[in-house]
C-alpha cells in the first residue's frame, strides 16, 4: 500500500470555506472563539470582512446565523459538535430548524477523537440529537476531498444543514478520479455478498481496512459509505440488506440514536435483517490520545473485523 | 406629536386590544396580559414608523420585527391584520388546528419576520438581520420586543455583548417593563433589576419611556434614530393588561383566556374607549 495521505476533516472545511468566499458571496462565517481550532481562522486570514466571532457565546451566535440567514445570507456557524449540537440545541432547533433556514452549522471536534481533553469535549450524541429535527441535514464526511464536497453541497441546498468534522488527521482515500459526492447518496465503496459494513465519518477508512483483514480470511465484506445521515440513502442501505442479509454499523458516535439507529429504523421498514451496531456504548469518554482512545473503545480496523466475525454467526 | 395623529394611533392600539381580545377568548388560551402592554408599541410601530409594505411582505429593504417575546403573539397578529397583511378574520382562527396562526408567531404568516417564542432567542435574530444590513450597507432597521421576564434569559446578554461589539446601531430592543412574569412579579420570581443600567453597562445606549404615551413613544423612537455607533434599549414602562381594567396588573391575566362573561366585558370597556375616541 502507498504511503497514507492524512487530514483532518476541521482542517478541510477552513480552506474550503477561504476557496469558496469569491464564488459565493453571501458565504459568512461565525464561531464561537474557537477559530483557531475549527480552522474558520483560515477562512478568516483570507476574508477577514465577512468573519464574525461572537465570542463564547454559541446560544447567541445559532441566533445571529438564523438572522443572517432570514436576511439571505449563507452563515457558517461554527464550535464543536458539543457546543453546536449539544449545548445550542434548541437554538439550532427553534431559531434554524422550525423557520427552516438557510444556516450551515459546522461541528468540528466530534467523537472520541477529540482525545486529551476528554468527556466534557467528546460528543457522541450530536448525530442523535441533530436527527430528531425535522428537515435537518446531515452530512459526516469521511476524509479531505468529501468534507470540501460536502461544504459546497452543503452551500448549494436551501435548508439547514449540520455538517460533522473531525480533529484527528484521517486516511484520505477518496481522492480518486471517479469520486461523486451526491447528497443523500451514499456510496459503495467495496463489493461484498457476505455482509455490508455501513459505515461514516472517520470509521469508513477503518471499516475498509477490516474488509480488507476480513478478505484475506476469505470473508467478501461489502462496504458502504453513508456521509449523508439524514436524509438516509434508504434504498442503498436496503438493497445491501437483502442482498447480503446482515448489516454492521460502524461510526465514531453513541450507538443510540446515530448512524446505527438510523440503519436500524431504515431496515425495519424494508428487510428486517440482522444490525450489529459498533460505536460508542453508552458511555463516556476519556482523555487520552486519540488513536489509543479509538482501540480502546473498539473503533479501529482489527476491532472492527472481530466484531463483523462474531456477527456473522447470526446469519447462521 | 400631533392631536390627529395620536388620535388615530390611540383607535389603532384600541383595535389591536379588541383583536387580542377576540383571539384569545377564541383560542380559549393564549396571553392576553402581555398583548395588552405591548399594543401601543404595537400601534405606533405599524401605523408610524416600520418601513412595510402589506402588499410585499417580503419587500427587501423592510424594516425587521422580531417578537422576541413571542407569546405576545396575539398583539402582533392583531396589528398585522389591521395593517393589511392578512384578514381580521384569521383572528379568530388563532392557536386552532388548521389555522396559519400558531400561538408563538411563525415564519410563514405574512409580516411576521421570525419564529419566536422561546424566549431570549428572538434578540439573536435580530442581531443577525441588523448585522445583515450592516453588511449590505441597507438602511432598514431591526426592532426586537422583549419581555422584563425574559431578559433573565442569558441568552438575551450573550446577545447584549454581541450587539454593541458590532456597533449594531441599526437595531432597537424594547423592553416591555411591565413588571410581572408567571410565577410573580419579577423582585419575587428572580430578578433582573435594574434593566436600564445593565443594558448600559453591555454598552447600549438606553431610553426609558411611557408605553401607554404616544408622546413618549415617539420621543423615544425619534432619540433611537438619532444614535450613532451603538444598538439602542427602550425600556418601556407598561401596565399589564392595559385597556381592560380586570386584567391591568394582574399576574393572572399572563396567560390565560377571558370566559365569555370576561369577554363580554373586556369587549364592552374596548367598545367605549373607541367610541370616546371616535366621538
Amino acid at each position: 500500500m502507498a504511503e497514507e495521505i492524512k487530514k483532518a476533516t476541521r482542517d478541510s472545511y477552513g480552506e474550503a470555506l477561504r476557496d469558496l468566499a469569491e464564488k459565493y458571496p453571501d458565504l459568512v462565517v461565525l464561531d464561537a472563539d474557537l477559530a483557531a481550532a475549527t480552522k474558520t481562522g483560515t477562512f478568516k486570514k483570507a476574508h477577514p470582512e465577512r468573519f464574525f466571532d461572537c465570542g463564547i457565546a454559541e446560544a447567541n451566535m445559532m441566533g445571529v446565523a438564523a438572522g443572517l440567514a432570514a436576511c439571505g445570507k449563507i452563515p457558517f456557524a461554527s464550535t464543536f459538535a458539543m457546543f453546536a449540537a449539544g449545548r445550542a440545541y434548541e437554538i439550532v432547533r427553534n431559531s434554524i430548524g422550525y423557520p427552516h433556514l438557510n444556516v450551515k452549522i459546522g461541528a468540528t471536534h466530534a467523537g472520541i477523537s477529540v482525545g486529551e481533553d476528554g468527556a466534557t469535549h467528546q460528543c457522541n450524541e450530536d448525530i442523535a440529537l441533530m436527527r430528531t429535527i425535522p428537515g435537518m441535514t446531515i452530512i459526516n464526511p469521511a476524509d479531505d476531498v468529501e468534507a470540501k464536497a460536502a461544504v459546497e453541497a452543503a452551500i448549494q441546498m436551501d435548508g439547514p444543514v449540520y455538517l460533522r468534522f473531525g480533529r484527528l488527521a484521517a486516511p484520505v482515500f477518496n481522492d480518486v478520479a471517479n469520486y461523486k459526492f451526491e447528497l443523500g447518496k451514499g456510496i459503495t465503496i467495496r463489493e461484498g455478498s457476505d455482509l455490508t459494513i455501513v459505515a461514516t465519518g472517520l470509521m469508513v477508512s477503518e471499516s475498509i481496512k477490516a474488509a480488507e483483514l476480513l478478505s484475506a480470511e476469505g470473508i467478501n465484506v461489502r462496504v458502504l459509505n453513508i456521509h449523508t445521515i439524514k436524509p438516509l440513502d434508504t434504498k442503498l442501505i436496503c438493497r445491501a440488506a437483502k442482498e447480503t442479509g446482515l448489516l454492521v454499523t460502524v461510526e465514531e458516535h453513541s450507538i443510540i440514536g446515530g448512524l446505527g439507529s438510523a440503519v436500524t429504523e431504515a431496515v425495519c421498514d424494508c428487510c428486517p435483517v440482522p444490525v450489529v451496531r459498533i460505536g460508542v456504548n453508552d458511555e463516556y469518554g476519556h482523555s487520552g490520545p486519540a488513536v489509543e482512545l479509538l482501540k480502546e473503545f473498539g473503533l479501529c480496523a482489527e476491532a472492527i473485523a472481530e466484531k463483523v466475525k462474531k456477527a456473522l454467526e447470526l446469519k447462521k | 406629536m400631533d392631536l390627529v395623529t395620536k388620535k388615530a394611533l390611540q383607535k389603532s392600539a384600541c383595535k389591536i386590544r379588541m383583536g387580542v381580545i377576540e383571539g384569545t377568548y377564541n383560542a380559549k388560551s393564549g396571553h392576553p396580559g402581555g398583548s395588552l402592554s405591548i399594543s401601543d408599541l404595537m400601534a405606533y410601530l405599524y401605523f408610524a414608523k416600520l418601513h412595510i409594505d402589506p402588499n410585499s411582505p417580503d419587500m427587501e429593504d423592510r424594516d425587521r420585527l422580531v417578537l422576541s417575546k413571542g407569546h405576545c403573539a396575539p398583539a402582533l397578529y392583531s396589528a398585522l391584520s389591521l395593517r393589511g397583511f392578512f384578514s381580521l378574520d384569521e383572528l379568530k382562527s388563532l392557536r386552532h388546528i388548521g389555522s396559519m396562526l400558531q400561538g408563538h408567531p411563525c415564519i410563514n404568516i405574512p409580516g411576521v419576520d421570525m419564529s419566536s417564542g422561546s424566549l431570549g432567542q428572538g434578540i439573536s435574530a435580530a442581531c443577525g438581520m441588523a448585522l445583515a444590513g450592516k453588511l449590505d450597507d441597507a438602511d432598514y432597521k431591526v426592532y426586537a420586543v422583549l419581555g422584563d421576564g425574559e431578559i433573565e434569559e442569558g441568552q438575551v446578554w450573550e446577545a447584549a455583548m454581541f450587539a454593541s461589539h458590532y456597533k449594531l446601531d441599526n437595531l432597537v430592543a424594547i423592553v416591555d417593563y411591565n413588571g410581572l412574569q408567571i410565577d410573580g412579579t419579577l423582585s419575587e420570581v428572580c430578578s433582573p433589576e435594574p434593566i436600564p443600567e445593565k443594558f448600559e453597562a453591555f454598552g447600549w445606549h438606553v431610553i426609558t419611556m411611557d408605553a401607554h404615551d404616544f408622546d413618549s413613544i415617539e420621543n423615544a423612537f425619534n432619540e433611537a434614530e438619532s444614535v450613532v455607533g451603538m444598538p439602542v434599549a427602550i425600556i418601556q414602562k407598561s401596565v399589564k393588561g392595559k385597556g381592560v381594567s380586570f386584567m391591568e396588573n394582574q399576574v393572572g391575566w399572563h396567560g390565560k383566556a377571558p370566559n365569555k362573561d370576561q369577554y363580554e366585558q373586556a369587549m364592552a370597556e374596548l367598545q367605549a374607549q373607541l367610541k370616546e375616541l371616535e366621538d
